[in-house]
């Protein structure tokens, strides 16, 4: 294994809830340590907690207890304000939904982002077009969400999500609203994204042959508790 | 988020529900326009009495009166007695409060009761002496006929309950004649005062008239239906009008003047009973009241009606301006509604936009520039639509006069003050409407947000 420092060093993180007068362990007890540029797949049965997880890394959600440090920055520790920052600058979120806003364009939608950090009104068409591009989807500047199938949606999703340089690209189930030949052709971007631009990926999924393919590495949950971890078959 | 994209975001969401969106704006627009139109009609009013009472010059006239003037036998004098005789009230304190700043004109009160033969048929009134300048006073708008020709025309303008007293057709009398019957004071010579005096006390005081019945030719030029020598000086309400220059040369005796003559002020000089000084502006009224008690005069003025005026006209405005209110309360709840609305159907929306960085404070202030643009739009409607209302109110208002045969009026008015008011109103209430949906859209968990369908 290297030495370097990780990107992002999960230690000893729960996050439980109460419904009622039982808890819920949604994870727990996890410590995982994620390096720079790797690609890590979180795989496990639906409620065995990878979301959870993926959201705690997000900065979406705060532990019950344990820490997580992403780049240097303890997560649990920042404000509210300090977390939005850090959703913006250091993170870039995609969606089994795209979750795009149905209303804007292409364009407006992965403007959206530069909106939200406050980058100079003069210097977002370039950087839209450049998200846009790596997509390879400047020809739709100015359609809406709905005028793109499934595959092109996520491409803008991750236009979107890659339009502040994120050093972190977190995916929740980036495939899973797509067919498999569609799936596999936002994982292959994914993977050229990140060997072009130098970053960390976790994605949850759970389709494990996609994960082995495209991954450097797979953690498996269940029950909120890490089970596995293993390096992947398509390790180059 | 910089204010630019915040405003931009706003817009393009208020443009997606533009329905709701629209009607929720309407319905600030009608509450602003009724807070408008029901405080336009106060503004009005106020105007419109005071444009009146400043026309009418009580509240820039000033009434004096020697000290001696208005005492009885019997009533005790309130002031300490100096000892020295009171002042007359002659010609040079005329010029003396001619020359004080700030004082446009000083006439006499010229008021007399006396008889007025018409169609050889006996009419008791009330004779007054009118200024020329009472012309625009706006006492003598709408009057049927003219005004005088000149300050000293054998003219008479009649109030119109004298009028139809005299003719049943008031409005025939106009370019008809009548009768004034006076009695014109005439001095006696000082030899015969002074002989005539002489069996009272050698130091008897010298002076005296005597009272001569004569009869003027007047031609009625108008009838007027308002009272324009109704003032707190007289002795009744003037009923019959002259230019005030005729009435002087008639040198008609007054009530006066037989206390006058026994108190020895009715020496060859002109004395007045009172006289009517008039300043530039009600404003300036106090200031010359002071100075002609100062020299030695009674003074009086209705200044003090004028602040009890206001006073009612702000509790007025107070009292309409909370019925006026109420409508935009009801607008104000339209507004939250909408929001609320808003922050469901956006839930989702709200969380991608949490998941791509926005703090809370930008979720908050994007619903709060929502709320602030539907009340700055609704406000700017609701002004103009409010603006139409009292119009309307005045139109309307005016056409019923106008089925009456009475004059038009600016029933209401809609001062700039009174339209930015209403605009910063608007908005301040739309932002308080915003506080609790904003707040409640800032504190959505992206999780549970992200989740939602």
């Amino acid at each position: 294994m290297p030495t370097a420092d990780p990107a992002i060093q999960l230690d000893r993180v729960s996050r439980h809830y109460s419904m009622g007068e039982t808890s819920v362990r949604a994870v727990d007890d996890v410590s995982l340590s994620i390096l720079p540029n790797e690609f890590l797949s979180l795989l496990g049965s639906s409620g065995s907690g990878k979301s959870t997880l993926l959201n705690l890394i997000a900065g979406l959600d705060r532990p019950t207890s344990g820490s997580i440090v992403a780049l240097g920055q303890d997560i649990a520790s920042l404000s509210p304000l300090e977390l939005a920052r850090y959703r913006c600058n250091t993170i870039g979120m995609i969606f089994q939904s795209f979750n795009l806003l149905p209303r804007m364009t292409l364009e407006e939608n992965v403007e959206l982002p530069l909106r939200l950090a406050e980058v100079d009104r003069a210097e977002r068409p370039a950087r839209v077009r450049e998200a846009l591009e790596r997509v390879r989807l400047t020809h739709r500047l100015g359609h809406r969400p709905a005028q793109l199938s499934g595959g092109e949606q996520q491409r803008v999703a991750i236009a979107r999500a890659l339009v502040n340089r994120p050093k972190i690209l977190l995916a929740d189930e980036p495939t899973g609203n797509l067919d498999s030949s569609t799936g596999e052709a936002i994982l292959t971007l994914l993977r050229e994204l990140q060997s072009k631009l130098g970053m960390t990926i976790v994605m949850v999924t759970h389709e494990r042959p996609l994960a082995e393919k495209f991954a450097d590495r797979l953690v498996t949950l269940g029950d909120g508790k890490l089970l596995a971890t293993a390096s992947a078959k398509g390790l180059p | 988020m910089n204010p630019r994209d915040l405003t931009d975001l706003a817009f393009r969401n208020l443009r997606e529900s533009v329905l709701r969106n629209v009607l929720t704006t309407l319905g600030v627009a009608v509450g602003v326009a009724s807070f408008v139109a029901i405080i336009s009609i106060g503004v009005g009013l106020q105007q419109l009495a005071s444009r009146r009472l400043s026309e009418s010059g009580l509240f820039d006239t000033i009434l004096v009166t020697p000290k001696t003037n208005f005492r009885g036998m019997d009533r005790p004098n309130p002031e300490p007695e100096s000892g020295k005789p009171p002042r007359p009230l002659d010609e040079d304190a005329r010029k003396e409060f001619e020359k004080l700043p700030n004082v446009v004109e000083v006439y006499p009160q010229i008021r007399f009761f006396t008889e007025v033969r018409f169609n050889n048929k006996p009419f008791a009134t009330v004779v007054a002496g009118m200024p020329d300048s009472s012309k625009n006073s706006g006492a003598f708008d709408g009057m049927q006929g003219r005004f005088f020709s000149s300050t000293t025309a054998d003219e008479a303008i009649l109030q119109i309950e004298f009028a139809k007293e005299l003719s049943e057709q008031p409005s025939s009398l106009l370019g008809q004649d009548l009768i004034l019957r006076y009695a014109e004071r005439q001095a006696l010579p000082s030899s015969t005062t002074s002989t005539d005096t002489s069996r009272n006390s050698a130091e008897a005081p010298t002076g005296g008239f005597s009272i001569v019945p004569r009869e003027l030719h007047l031609k009625i030029v108008g009838i007027v239906e308002t009272e324009p020598a109704a003032g707190y000086g007289g002795y009744g309400n003037g009923r019959l009008l002259m230019p005030l220059g005729a009435a002087s040369a008639l040198r008609a005796a007054q009530v006066n003047d037989l206390r006058d003559i026994v108190r020895d002020s009715a020496s060859n000089k002109t004395t007045y009973s009172s006289l009517s000084v008039r300043a530039k502006s009600p404003s300036q009224v106090q200031a010359i009241e002071d100075s002609i008690k100062k020299m030695g005069f009674r003074a009086f003025s209705l200044l003090d009606a004028s602040k009890s005026l206001r006073i009612f006209f702000t509790v007025f405005d107070l009292l309409v301006g909370i019925f006026g209110s109420l409508a935009l309360a009801v607008a104000t709840l339209g507004i939250v509604n909408t929001l609320v609305m808003a922050i469901l159907e956006r839930r989702r929306e709200i969380g991608v936009l949490k998941a791509l960085g926005a703090s809370d404070a930008d979720v908050q202030q994007l619903f709060f520039v929502e709320a602030g643009v539907m009340g700055f739009l609704g406000g700017i409607l609701g002004v103009g639509f409010g603006w139409v209302l009292s119009r309307a109110m005045t139109f309307g208002t005016n056409f019923y006069l106008y089925r009456q045969n009475l004059n038009p009026i600016e029933l209401t008015a809609v001062p700039w003050w009174l339209a930015l008011a209403a605009l910063v109103i608007a908005v301040l209430v739309s932002l308080a409407a915003g506080l609790y949906p904003a707040s409640r859209a800032a504190k959505l968990n992206p999780v549970d947000a992200l989740r939602y369908e």
